[in-house]
C-alpha cells in the first residue's frame, strides 16, 4: 500500500491525537505477534555529526529545482544509484544500495521538528534530548529509556562506541556506558587499587548518597567490563570493515551483538558532515565509509542470523540548505532523511514523498515528520517501551515494521 | 535562624575552613591550612571576602575597534581570522583556568564560575565572551540587578539569544523567554503572553559594529504592553525591573545558589528566609556572606557531598600541589573529556552538574587522572570533537581528519612541586601523617574505603615517598571527587 503525502499527513504528525485515537489503537498493536519479547531486540543508533546533506545522499534526480539550485554540486542522473523513478543514492553508496534492493532498508524523508535551530550544538541537543525547540532537557532519550524501562538493568544495557558518553545516553538515574574497546576497558579496570577500593564498598553498607552513586558506578563499570570481556571472546568477526574509527566501532558492535551480550541499545557516531567548503570529496568519503560499514555490519549479522533482531537508525542534527553556497559547499539547513535498516522491516523502501523543492521555508526544506515520531515508533514497537512516558508526549507512530 | 546544628562541634575547625574554601573558592594549600587552622571560622569568612575585593579581568582576547565582517574578507583573510578566533577562545579558556589556579580572589572567581554556568552563552567572538565574563566578575559580589542588566545588554547574549533579530515588525522571543525561564523566575511564574509582550519591550536592543550595546528606537515597539499583570509602554529595562520585583526571582536565584554552594537538596525554610532578605536589595555579597557565616553551612550533612565539576577538579589539583604542566593545553583536554569546556556550555541552561558529571567513562577517567598526571602514564582517551571546532577547521580549509587529539596531548605529564606540598605537613609527626593527609584531601566525614586498603599502596621507604604515594592513592578514591 502506498501513502500519498496527504494521506500520510492525515495519519501522522499534523492530525490531532484525539482524532487519531481509535485508528491509533487499531493500527499500532505494541509488540505485535511477529515480535519477540522485549529485550531480544537491539537498536543501533548512528549519529551523523555535523549536519549531513540529505539531498546529495538521496538524490532527487528528476527534480529541475535540484539541478537549478545546485549547479556545481548536483549529482547527475546517470551517476545516481537508482532507487525508484525519482530518487537515487549517491554513487559511493553501493553497499547501501544493495541493502535497499534486498528489502533491508526504509528511507524516511523530510524528518525534522518545528522551529528548527541551525546551530550544531542546539540542534544536536534537541535531537539527543528529544525536546521541543524552545525547551531544555538535561537527559537524553535513550537515558530516559534506561530510567523508565530498565531501572534494574546492568550498566551495559546501552553502550556508546566511544571514549566519552553522549547526552543521548544519560538519564536521571541510569546512564549508558561509553566503551570504544572492550579489551581496553577490561585493562583499565584491572588496577588493583581500583578493585580493592571497590571491594571495600561492597563489604560496607550501601546508602543513597552521592558518594554511593560514585561507588555504584565504579562497581558496575568493573563488573560490566568483566562480563563483556568474558562474553566478547565468543565471536570474532572476519568481515572487512572500512578503516578508521567508524568501521572499528561498527565491528565492535557486531561482535558484541553476536557474542550474545544483553545490550538493548548501541550508539555510534560518524562525522564531520559539516560541508561548508568543498563538499563533494568530504561528504562522499564519509558516505562511502557509512555505506561500506553498514554493508559489512549487516553481512556480519546475517551470517549469524541476527539481522532480524537488529534495527539500525541513522540521523543527523540537520540537513543542509537546498541552494549551494559560493564555496562548493552547503550551509546549515533543516529537514533531512533518516534510514532504518533491519531484517524485520515490513515496509522496506521509500516510506514517504521526497522533499518538495518548490515549497521551501526561506530556502530550507519543510519537515513533514517529527523526528520524535520515529523515536516513539522505535521505542514502542522495537524496544517495547512506553514511548509517551519517555518522550513526554504521545507522538504518532510511523508504520515501518 | 535556628540554633546550632547538633553536630556543630563535631566538625573540626580545619574541616570547616576546608569546606568554606572548597565551596566558596578553591582548596587551600596544606601550608595555608596549617597557618589558618586556629582561626575562628567567621574571621576566615571575612578574610575570604577581603581577598576578593580586588577584581582581575581576563584580557587575552584582542579588543577590536570594529567587528570584522566575513563578507568583506578575501579567502586568505577569512582563513586567518577564523584560525585566530579558534586560538583566542582556547587562550581565553586557559587564561581563566590559570587565573583560578593562581588568584587570591578565589571567592570572586568561584562566583564568576557559578554565573558563567547560569548565564550560559556561546558567542561567535572571543572578545564578546571576554567582555561578558568580565562583566560577570565585576558584579559577582555586587548587585544581581546590575549583573542582569549587564548580561541583557552584552553583545554575546544579544547574539546568542537572537535579540539582534528582535524587531518591532517581527519579534523574536528567544531572549525574552530565556531571561524569565532560566535567568530569573523559572517556569510556572509567567504566561506565553508575558513572553510575547516582554519580547516586544526588548525590540531594538542591539549591538553595533564596535561591539557596544545600542538602542534602535526605529525597531522598538512603542505601544503599551501588558506584562505580569501590569501595563505600560515598557522598554527592556522596565521589564527587567518588573521581573526583579517578583518574589519568584529572588527565590529562584537563592535556590540555585544554595544548590551550588550548600547542598543539592534544598532546605525550603532556609531558602525562603534568605530570599526574603535578598529581594530587598539583590546584594549578592551580602547574601553569600550570610550563608557562609551561618552555622548550618558547616553542618556535617553539607560537607563533602558535592561532586567537583571538571573545572573544580582541575583547579583544586593544581592548587593543592603546584604543577608545571608539560603540555599547557592539558587542562583543555581534561575539560573536553569530562564535559565542561569553559565558554562552551551545552546550551543556555548551562551544565546540569551533580550526578550528571559522572558516568562510567568519566568516573574511570577521574579516578585514573592522578595516575596519568603523577605516574606519567599515557591516556589514549579521545574526547568528542566539538562541532564548532570542526566547522572552524572546515572554514579555514584545513584538511579534514578523523577527529583525534594530537599524540602529545595524550600525555598529561607534569613537573610537580612536591617540596612545597610536603613542607605543608612539616609540623605533622610521622604517625599522624595518614590522618593529616586524608583529612586534607577527603572531605567526606565517613569515607567508605578502609585505611588498611590504602596502606597496601603506600610506600614506606621515606617520609617523602610516603606522602607522595598516599596523596596519589587518596586522589584515586571516589571520595576525592567530592567537595
Amino acid at each position: 500500500m502506498s501513502y500519498s503525502r496527504r494521506d500520510f499527513l492525515l495519519h501522522s504528525t499534523l492530525a490531532s491525537a484525539s482524532l487519531l485515537m481509535p485508528r491509533f489503537l487499531k493500527a499500532f498493536n505494541p509488540i505485535g505477534n511477529s515480535f519477540l519479547p522485549a529485550g531480544n531486540k537491539t537498536l543501533v543508533v548512528i549519529q551523523m555529526s555535523g549536519g549531513n546533506d540529505g539531498l546529495n545522499t538521496v538524490i532527487p534526480y528528476r527534480n529541475d529545482d535540484y539541478y537549478r539550485l545546485r549547479p556545481s554540486l548536483a549529482i547527475q542522473k546517470a551517476d545516481a544509484l537508482t532507487l525508484n523513478d525519482e530518487l537515487g543514492f549517491n554513487p559511493v553508496m553501493k553497499a547501501m544500495k544493495s541493502l535497499y534492493d534486498n528489502g533491508s532498508m526504509t528511507i524516511i524523508n523530510n524528518v525534522g521538528y518545528p522551529n528548527p535551530d541551525r546551530s550544531h550544538f542546539r540542534s544536536m541537543d534537541i535531537w539527543q534530548t528529544a525536546s521541543d525547540a524552545d525547551k531544555y532537557l538535561q537527559t537524553g532519550w535513550i537515558g530516559r529509556y534506561l530510567d523508565n524501562e530498565c531501572s534494574g538493568c546492568a550498566g551495559y544495557s546501552a553502550i556508546e562506541a566511544d571514549d566519552t558518553l553522549s547526552l543521548t545516553m544519560k538519564g536521571q538515574n541510569r546512564k549508558g556506558m561509553a566503551i570504544s574497546d572492550p579489551k581496553r576497558l577490561h585493562q583499565d579496570t584491572q588496577r588493583k587499587l581500583l578493585r580493592d577500593i571497590s571491594a571495600d564498598y561492597s563489604s560496607s553498607q550501601h546508602g543513597n548518597s552521592t558518594v554511593d552513586y560514585l561507588y555504584k558506578t565504579q562497581a558496575e563499570t568493573i563488573s560490566s567490563a568483566d562480563y563483556i570481556y568474558d562474553k566478547y571472546n565468543n565471536y570474532h568477526s572476519t568481515t572487512d570493515y572500512p578503516k578508521g574509527d567508524f568501521g572499528k566501532n561498527l565491528k565492535n558492535i557486531a561482535e558484541l551483538i553476536i557474542s550474545g551480550i544483553d545490550t538493548r541499545v548501541y550508539y555510534v557516531s560518524i562525522g564531520s558532515f559539516d560541508t561548508h567548503v568543498g563538499q563533494k570529496g568530504r561528504q562522499e568519503k564519509l558516505l562511502q565509509t557509512l555505506s561500506d560499514g553498514l554493508g559489512a555490519f549487516v553481512n556480519d549479522l546475517k551470517q549469524n542470523d541476527r539481522f532480524k533482531d537488529v534495527l539500525v537508525m541513522t540521523f543527523s542534527e540537520f540537513g543542509r540548505r537546498v541552494q549551494e553556497n559560493g564555496s562548493s559547499g552547503t550551509d546549515h539547513g533543516t529537514a533531512n532523511n533518516m534510514f532504518l535498516l533491519s531484517g524485520s522491516l515490513t515496509k522496506p523502501g521509500i516510506y514517504n514523498e521526497s522533499a518538495n523543492l518548490a515549497d521551501l521555508d526561506e530556502g530550507d526544506l519543510k519537515y513533514h515528520i517529527d523526528f520524535r515520531s520515529i523515536y516513539a515508533t522505535v521505542l514502542n514497537r522495537w524496544l517495547g517501551a512506553n514511548d509517551a512516558g519517555i518522550l513526554g508526549a504521545q507522538f504518532d507512530h510511523v508504520n515501518v515494521f | 535562624m535556628p540554633g546550632l546544628a547538633s553536630n556543630y562541634y563535631m566538625v573540626s575547625n580545619q574541616k570547616k575552613i576546608q569546606h568554606l574554601y572548597l565551596r566558596a573558592g578553591f582548596i587551600l594549600s596544606p601550608a595555608d591550612i596549617a597557618a589558618m587552622a586556629k582561626m575562628d571560622i567567621k574571621e576566615v569568612v571575612k578574610k575570604l571576602f577581603n581577598d576578593s575585593q580586588a577584581d582581575t579581568p581576563l584580557q587575552s582576547a584582542k579588543i577590536m575597534s570594529t567587528m570584522p565582517d566575513l563578507k568583506d574578507m578575501t579567502a586568505d583573510e577569512k582563513k586567518q581570522y577564523i584560525q585566530e578566533q579558534g586560538r583566542e577562545v582556547k587562550d581565553l579558556n586557559m587564561e581563566w583556568v590559570n587565573q583560578m589556579v593562581s588568584t587570591n580572589e578565589v571567592l570572586r572567581e568561584k562566583m564568576t564560575l557559578f554565573w558563567h554556568g547560569h548565564f550560559a552563552c556561546r558567542s561567535q567572538l572571543s572578545v564578546f565572551d571576554q567582555a561578558m565574563n568580565n562583566g560577570i566578575r565585576q558584579n559577582a559580589l555586587g548587585k544581581f540587578s546590575d549583573m542582569l542588566a549587564h548580561i541583557s545588554k552584552s553583545p554575546a547574549m544579544l547574539q546568542f539569544l537572537n535579540n539582534q533579530q528582535n524587531r518591532k515588525k517581527s519579534p523574536n522571543e528567544n531572549f525574552a523567554r530565556e531571561v524569565m525561564e532560566l535567568f530569573t523566575m523559572g517556569r510556572g511564574n509567567y504566561t506565553e503572553d508575558d513572553i510575547k509582550n516582554a519580547a516586544r519591550a526588548f525590540t531594538g536592543w542591539r549591538f553595533n559594529k564596535q561591539g557596544e550595546f545600542e538602542f534602535h528606537a526605529e525597531q522598538h515597539d512603542d505601544v503599551s504592553k501588558l506584562f505580569l499583570g501590569k501595563s505600560g509602554n515598557y522598554n527592556g529595562d522596565d521589564i527587567l525591573n518588573i521581573i526583579l520585583e517578583q518574589p519568584a526571582t529572588a527565590k529562584f536565584i537563592v535556590k540555585k545558589l544554595y544548590r551550588y554552594f550548600v547542598n543539592d537538596e534544598i532546605d525550603e525554610e532556609k531558602c525562603d528566609f534568605l530570599a526574603s532578605k535578598f529581594q530587598t536589595d539583590y546584594d549578592l555579597g551580602k547574601l553569600m556572606y550570610s550563608i557562609f557565616v551561618s552555622d548550618w553551612f558547616y553542618d556535617e550533612k553539607n560537607i563533602g557531598t558535592r561532586i567537583k565539576s571538571p573545572i573544580e577538579l582541575i583547579v583544586n589539583l593544581q592548587r593543592a600541589i603546584p604543577l608545571q604542566l608539560n603540555n599547557p593545553q592539558a587542562p583543555l583536554y581534561v575539560e573536553k573529556v569530562l564535559g565542561q569546556v569553559l565558554f562552551q556550555p551545552p546550551n543556555v541552561a548551562g551544565w546540569p552538574g551533580g550526578k550528571d558529571w559522572i558516568d562510567s567513562s568519566s568516573l574511570m577517567f577521574r579516578v585514573s587522572l592522578p595516575g596519568f598526571i603523577f605516574n606519567n602514564t599515557i591516556t589514549d582517551v579521545k574526547p568528542k570533537e566539538n562541532p564548532d571546532d570542526a566547522e572552524r577547521k572546515m572554514m579555514a580549509r584545513e584538511e579534514m581528519q578523523e577527529p583525534q587529539i594530537p599524540k602529545k596531548q595524550a600525555s598529561l605529564s607534569v613537573t610537580p612541586d612536591w617540596t612545597t606540598y610536603i613542607n605543608g605537613f612539616k609540623d605533622v609527626n610521622d604517625e599522624n601523617l595518614y590522618s593529616a593527609i586524608s583529612e586534607y584531601l577527603i572531605q567526606s566525614p565517613s569515607p567508605q574505603f578502609k585505611e588498611e586498603t590504602i596502606s597496601k599502596y603506600i610506600s614506606k621507604d621515606t617520609r617523602e615517598s610516603f606522602i607522595k604515594s598516599l596523596t596519589v592513592s587518596l586522589m584515586s578514591v571516589p571520595e576525592y571527587q567530592m567537595c
